[in-house]
């Protein structure tokens, strides 16, 4: 009962009269009224399809909502679907909720339903996230299945994607964890995963949670913790994934919780991930991705402004993090008409191992770095448009595969940036 | 005559040799406060310089914009000067003290005047050296936000909150050392009010064009809202 002291009496009232289950669905929220009844029925009916004989409970960990959110979560009844279902429980389900705060902390929320997945023993358990807007019941047993049936560790999903949309992903966070931790997780940061308790509860007892980032990114330490950790990975298909809002992309935000993250995690683990060599493939059930080629307007001029106007400004604050041939290159590019821009493969990887190793040892605050990144991450992205305007679904992925080899080529010139930094 | 003269002489010689043997005492005593001293400095110098090293205050004055400074002076580095300075300051202090010993009149009052404004010193310092560090860190945000957000003219903006910074520390550096505080006071009040003034026609007149086209935007935005919308939608995650 080490976690006492940050779960509210109400909470452990709440936890105590559940007792143990068997599956735990953990859902963060904040202010999602609009979606989170559909999402509870969706879990509901998932846990009724895969899971009928278990005991389960939905733990709603709620950030401060102001619209009523956790009274929506407990307030579904599993009797609201019986006109849809003709499908019973035979064990009782729980819906409970807890608020830990005025505003919303990823890291908080995660905490508090390992916490609470430790206290009542879960055997499987599966985070899921109201902002994903096609959630199907069917997430729970693919998510699910691998830990409580075949005794896996961690279960993170692989979805349909745009050609465009997670560039970030594809373009640094795959292949940097891949090159690095020799794992290939297509997605090692996501809201939704399935994990097993015994790695939970490692990963509650171990991980710093008071770093003062409100734990952004907390779900990508946990998959570089699986993996470190030498636990049992897998990936599920998902299907398409679609945000419920379609909104202009905070791409500073997504790089904290990201390349942060990542960054941060990268001293820590430096034991590990300076022996790996190479790459392995990890146990996939259905496609380890697919990719939706409808046409998508973006504003090529903007990215390409943004990034040679980031260049010129930002020049004494690259002068501190990348080498003068690297910050030359970069230049140089910046000068280029927009239908000639390059923003080669290689240099990209050198960029981002250059802000990894001056991440761990620099005399600029960390956040900062991670914001200088913004323009140059756009440098990129333009050039991934330019490269897969008119690319088959096979010529987009073996691009992916290449720049993968490229930052494991590359890994030494880390290494070399590393010690050189120290 | 000649015996007085002989006895003036030698009262005169035993009132020499009196106060001599009177002062030298004392004198060794200040050169051994001066010696013990250096050998106190120097070893703060050395704890205070490993110290430094340890919590990588080169690095701490490089993000404050204090290293240029030095390297432009051709100074040593930062963690050099403060040790240096400690040093030197703490044996001033010692052989300040000794003189003190000494009992001349006239400088105990200048000496008790130096170790009054000693700690005025390390609190102007210390406010010098975290101005500059928030001014370098402020400047910087600024720099990043305006840039990440598209805006024009990120670098006027950074330069302009690291001058305001810098001057409002200046002022309280000067307030605390005493030094010329009316007319640092009026100084800050020109300075501060020029930049204003500056920048307030510098976007008067620059940002016309800006104001306009921004106004035009915000208009025509029910027009373009929709295309404007698909064009910034890209997610990267």
């Amino acid at each position: 009962m080490a976690e006492e002291s940050f779960l509210t009496d109400d909470f452990l009232r709440q936890l105590i009269n559940v007792g143990e289950v068997d599956i735990l669905v953990g859902l963060p929220t904040h202010n999602n009224s609009k979606t989170v009844g559909a999402i509870v029925q969706t879990i509901q009916s998932g846990i009724l399809r895969g899971f009928p004989r278990e005991r389960a409970v939905i733990i709603n960990v709620d950030g401060g909502s102001r619209d009523g959110t956790p009274e929506l979560v407990t307030g579904v009844s599993i009797d609201d679907m019986r006109p849809t279902s003709n499908r019973f429980a035979l064990r009782t389900m729980h819906s409970i909720s807890t608020k830990y705060g005025t505003s919303p902390a990823s890291g908080v929320a995660f905490r508090t339903i390992l916490a609470a997945a430790e206290l009542l023993r879960a055997k499987a358990c599966v985070m899921l996230s109201p902002d994903s807007g096609n959630i199907e019941p069917d997430w729970l047993s693919k998510l699910l299945s691998p830990i409580y049936r075949n005794e896996f560790d961690l279960v993170t999903p692989t979805y349909r994607r745009h050609k465009f949309e997670g560039i970030l992903i594809t373009n640094l966070l795959y292949p940097m964890t891949r090159a690095l931790y020799g794992l290939r997780i297509r997605e090692a940061y996501s809201p939704e995963f399935g994990f097993s308790p015994r790695l939970g509860c490692q990963f509650l007892e171990h991980y710093v949670w008071n770093d003062g980032t409100d734990g952004a990114g907390v779900e990508l330490r946990f998959t570089t913790a699986a993996i470190t950790g030498k636990y049992r990975v897998c990936q599920s298909y998902l299907g398409e994934k679609v945000p419920i809002e379609r909104r202009a992309a905070d791409l500073v935000g997504a790089l904290r919780q990201t390349v942060g993250a990542l960054f941060s995690g990268l001293e820590t683990d430096f034991p590990i991930w300076s022996i790996v060599d190479g790459s392995k493939p990890v146990p996939t059930t259905g496609p380890d991705h697919e990719v939706l080629m409808d046409p998508l307007r973006v504003n090529r001029k903007r990215l390409h402004e943004m990034f040679a106007t980031g260049v010129a400004e930002l020049e004494s604050i690259f002068q501190s993090i990348l080498s003068p041939e690297t910050l030359a290159e970069l230049q140089r590019i910046a000068g280029l008409q927009e239908e000639e821009f390059n923003y080669s493969a290689e240099l990209w990887v050198r960029t981002v191992y250059e802000f990894a190793a001056s991440y761990k040892n620099s005399a600029i605050n960390r956040d900062h770095i991670i914001q200088a990144l913004a323009p140059l991450f756009r440098g990129r992205v333009l050039t991934v448009l330019r490269e897969n305007r008119n690319a088959s679904e096979e010529a987009i992925e073996q691009s992916i595969e290449d720049l993968c080899l490229e930052f494991e080529r590359l890994k030494p010139y880390l290494l070399q940036q590393w010690k050189t930094r120290e | 005559m000649r015996e007085m003269i002989v006895s003036e002489l030698s009262q005169a010689l035993q009132d020499i040799a009196r106060s001599f043997a009177h002062f030298l005492p004392r004198l060794i005593v200040m050169l051994v406060l001066a010696l013990v001293g250096w050998i106190i400095a120097y070893v703060v110098r050395a704890l205070l310089r490993s110290i430094l090293r340890l919590i990588k205050f080169d690095k701490l004055s490089d993000n404050a914009g204090a290293s240029q400074l030095l390297n432009k002076a051709a100074l040593p580095p930062a963690t050099e000067v403060v040790s240096r300075f400690v040093f030197w300051v703490a044996w001033l202090g010692f052989i300040l003290l000794g003189i003190s010993v000494l009992g001349i009149l006239g400088l105990q009052e200048q000496i008790a005047r130096f170790f009054l404004f000693l700690p005025r010193l390390f609190v102007a310092m210390f406010v010098l050296f975290f101005g500059l560090l928030a001014a370098s860190f402020f400047s910087r945000a600024v720099l990043l936000a305006a840039v990440n957000a598209n805006m024009p003219s990120g670098r006027v903006l950074s330069v302009a909150v690291r001058s305001v910074i810098i001057i409002f520390v200046l002022s309280i550096v000067f307030e605390e050392l005493g030094l010329a505080e009316q007319t640092m006071l009026l100084a800050f009040g020109i300075a501060f009010g020029a930049l204003m003034l500056g920048l307030s026609i510098a976007f008067g007149m620059g940002g016309r064009d800006l104001a306009r086209r921004f106004l035009e935007k915000r208009i025509r935005r029910g027009k373009t809202e929709e295309n404007e919308e698909n064009e910034d939608e890209l997610s990267p995650l």
